[in-house]
């Protein structure tokens, strides 16, 4: 199988959108948004990265289906 | 500011991400062809996106900012002027010539073309100038990391002085850049690129939206800043009424036209991610894959300093007034805010300019607004987007050293006729020796700035003409070796000497011009660069055919491939839209087209 490079890429943004994510959710709100204008952009930005490497991954994995058998 | 653990998290992920897609590289890496061409095996948007991506290095980062901040939406020139009509241009017309000759580098398609004069003369130029341009981006980014003290506090609790943080952001890019490129060769570069591409996006994406939602909008930083600053064309008629200092003419034939095509047409750093593509359509696409990403970068990378520029005079829209709107051309001195005043390290207090200003310090306009808006976690990414940055600057750098120096010098005049394997480790030793060439020129450059500034002057004059080397070789079969030979001496004298007789107004003769006589000032040291390249590309294009019409051409047989009127066309392609060069070409030239008459 050719290397697909969507694979790393949406892993690593699956894992800091998660990290980032999590750390908007139980992180004090005060400090968070202290500094970004009373928006939590970690939650915010982190989802949007999540969703960015899931989607990365989805195409990577249709691609792997979808290529023909490799001998 | 200080680092939490989720910082040196993320920043831990990324580097790891890197080293694991050198290492999967290094798997598929077994021939010269693998290492230094990728096995020219890479699709065309994997292609497009390492073409930008080895472009975006952290000068250009940390640089288009500064200039955002100085100059405004002009600086979007650089972009919508001074690269995407190049790229239209070498996606549809060049990449055939480097392409189908099979050249596995710039300097050898003028071997094949000319003669070996011609690639030696090429080939050494572009050796030293990319381990000089890589050691400049190593010491730009680690004197920002420095200048930023986020690293301080883990490195005092180490007991390491704080000129350590210097030395160790050098190491470790220069590590891990070395790990990548050694393991995996141009495929772990481009892999590595396009995985930096997504993450210098996703780390100053934010910024921008934080900071246009701060100052109330595009139309906030038009009330704030004025048409000087938010108009690309305002003033442009001429060269003192507008902030580049620059007129049309000089605009359009200097940059959007010498030094643009010059760069994008023949600079083998990007050429090469165009030659590692799986097939000729591909490899005439990756460059327009690239121009429809490129045309919106300005938003990215210059839009934070008009932001950080606006916030500067007016620390917030919200509750401040808005001043009013500047006149075009006039000079709007700001209060110290995002931005600071520039403090002379010897005296410790703040430079001034020639009217007895104080000077901002333009470079630090996007990492300042960075540790304004992100907070813990997001410092992280911002922090990482930089480091992806400089390290995809980088690596587009040695892995185009490491193929001109194999080929285009050691396989050429060193040691000819050797079997693949050793080229290949002759490739891997020269990734080590550039990677260490480059930290020592970043210490050079910590060390004699003027030497380092010196040097990449006498560069510049040596690049100014090429590109009509170029087009006089892929368009008129008439060209001779000897004519192009000729043609690019008398082009880099013509750059020195224009370069030596004139002088931007209130610098004073040296460096910046004026080593001869001054026989003629220019509004601005833009200016007399662009002009020092219209010079030095016309004298060479002149030159090179009055040469050529004196000295014996090959025959057509030997050029087949190599000129565009005895290559076969491939301009009408059959396919879907997106797979046709020549309708992709003119769809980025009305893209871009527009974005200029919307900022206009």
């Amino acid at each position: 199988m050719p290397f697909d490079v969507r694979l790393p890429i949406g892993l690593l943004f699956l894992a800091i959108g998660g990290l980032l994510g999590v750390f908007g959710l139980i992180g004090d709100p005060a400090v968070l948004e202290a500094h970004s204008a009373g928006l939590n952009v970690d939650l915010i930005w982190g989802s949007a990265l999540a969703v960015f490497g899931a989607f990365m991954v989805l195409l990577a994995v249709i691609a792997r289906r979808r290529a023909p058998p490799h001998d | 500011m200080h680092l939490g653990a989720i910082d040196w998290i993320i920043l831990a992920l990324y580097l790891a991400f890197v080293l694991g897609i050198g290492i999967v590289s290094a798997r598929r890496t077994r021939s010269g062809s693998d290492f230094f061409l990728a096995g020219r095996a890479i699709p065309a948007w994997v292609c497009g996106l390492a073409f930008i991506s080895a472009n975006l290095g952290a000068q250009e980062v940390i640089g288009m900012g500064a200039s955002g901040a100085k100059y405004g939406i002009s600086t979007a020139h650089f972009y919508w002027i001074g690269a995407i009509p190049a790229m239209v241009f070498i996606g549809v017309f060049m990449m055939p010539f480097y392409y189908g000759s099979k050249a596995r580098s710039g300097p050898e398609y003028l071997r094949m073309r000319f003669d070996e004069k011609t690639r030696a003369l090429n080939a050494i130029s572009f050796g030293v100038m990319t381990i000089i341009s890589s050691g400049v981006s190593m010491y730009a980014l680690a004197k920002l990391i420095q200048t930023l003290h986020v690293f301080d506090a883990p490195f005092a609790q180490l007991g390491l002085p704080q000129a350590w943080i210097f030395h160790g952001a050098i190491l470790t890019s220069a590590i891990v850049v070395l790990v990548y490129i050694y393991a995996g060769g141009l495929r772990g570069a481009i892999y590595n690129e396009v995985l930096q591409f997504f993450l210098i996006v996703a780390g100053f994406a934010p910024l921008v939206w934080l900071g246009l939602r701060q100052v109330g909008g595009w139309e906030g930083l038009q009330a704030t800043l004025g048409p000087s600053y938010t108009h690309a064309w305002a003033g442009m008629a001429h060269a003192t009424t507008n902030r580049l200092g620059v007129d049309w003419f000089g605009l359009s034939m200097g940059l959007g036209f010498v030094l643009s095509f010059g760069y994008w047409c023949t600079d083998f750093l990007v050429v090469q991610r165009a030659m590692a593509a799986d097939s000729m359509s591909a490899a005439r696409r990756t460059p327009l894959i690239a121009a429809g990403v490129k045309m919106f970068i300005p938003f990215i990378v210059i839009l934070p300093g008009l932001i950080a520029i606006a916030l500067t005079s007016a620390p917030d829209h919200t509750s401040a007034k808005a001043s009013p709107p500047a006149a075009v051309g006039s000079i709007v001195h700001h209060e110290p805010g995002v931005i600071p005043v520039k403090i002379d390290s010897a005296s410790g207090k703040p430079m001034l300019d020639a009217r007895g200003q104080p000077q901002l310090d333009y470079d630090l306009a996007t990492p300042n607004l960075l540790l304004r808006y992100f907070p813990t976690g997001m410092v992280g990414l911002g922090l990482t987007a930089l480091l992806a940055s400089f390290m995809s600057g980088m690596a587009g750098n040695v892995t185009a050293f490491n193929t001109v120096f194999t080929y285009d010098i050691y396989q050429a005049y060193i040691r000819p006729g050797a079997d693949d394997r050793h080229y290949l480790h002759v490739g891997r030793l020269t990734t080590a020796v550039g990677i260490v060439a480059s930290v020592a020129a970043a210490y050079m450059c910590s060390q004699f700035n003027n030497i380092m500034d010196l040097m990449q002057l006498v560069l510049a004059f040596v690049n100014a003409p090429v590109f009509a080397t170029f087009l006089l070789g892929m368009f008129w079969k008439r060209t001779t070796g000897h004519g192009a030979f000729i043609g690019l001496a008398a082009g880099i004298t013509t750059a020195a000497l224009h370069h030596g007789l004139t002088l931007p107004m209130d610098d004073i003769a040296g460096i910046k011009g004026g080593w001869l006589a001054v026989t003629r000032s220019y509004p601005s040291e833009m200016a007399q660069n662009f002009w020092t390249a219209i010079w030095a590309w016309s004298t060479c294009f002149l030159v090179t055919i009055a040469v050529s019409l004196v000295t014996r051409p090959k025959t057509d047989e030997s050029l087949a491939g190599l000129v565009y009127s005895l290559t076969p066309k491939t301009l009408g392609e059959a396919g879907p839209w997106y797979l046709r060069p020549v309708l992709l070409g003119v769809i980025m030239l009305i893209g871009v087209t527009a974005l200029n008459l919307i900022f206009r």
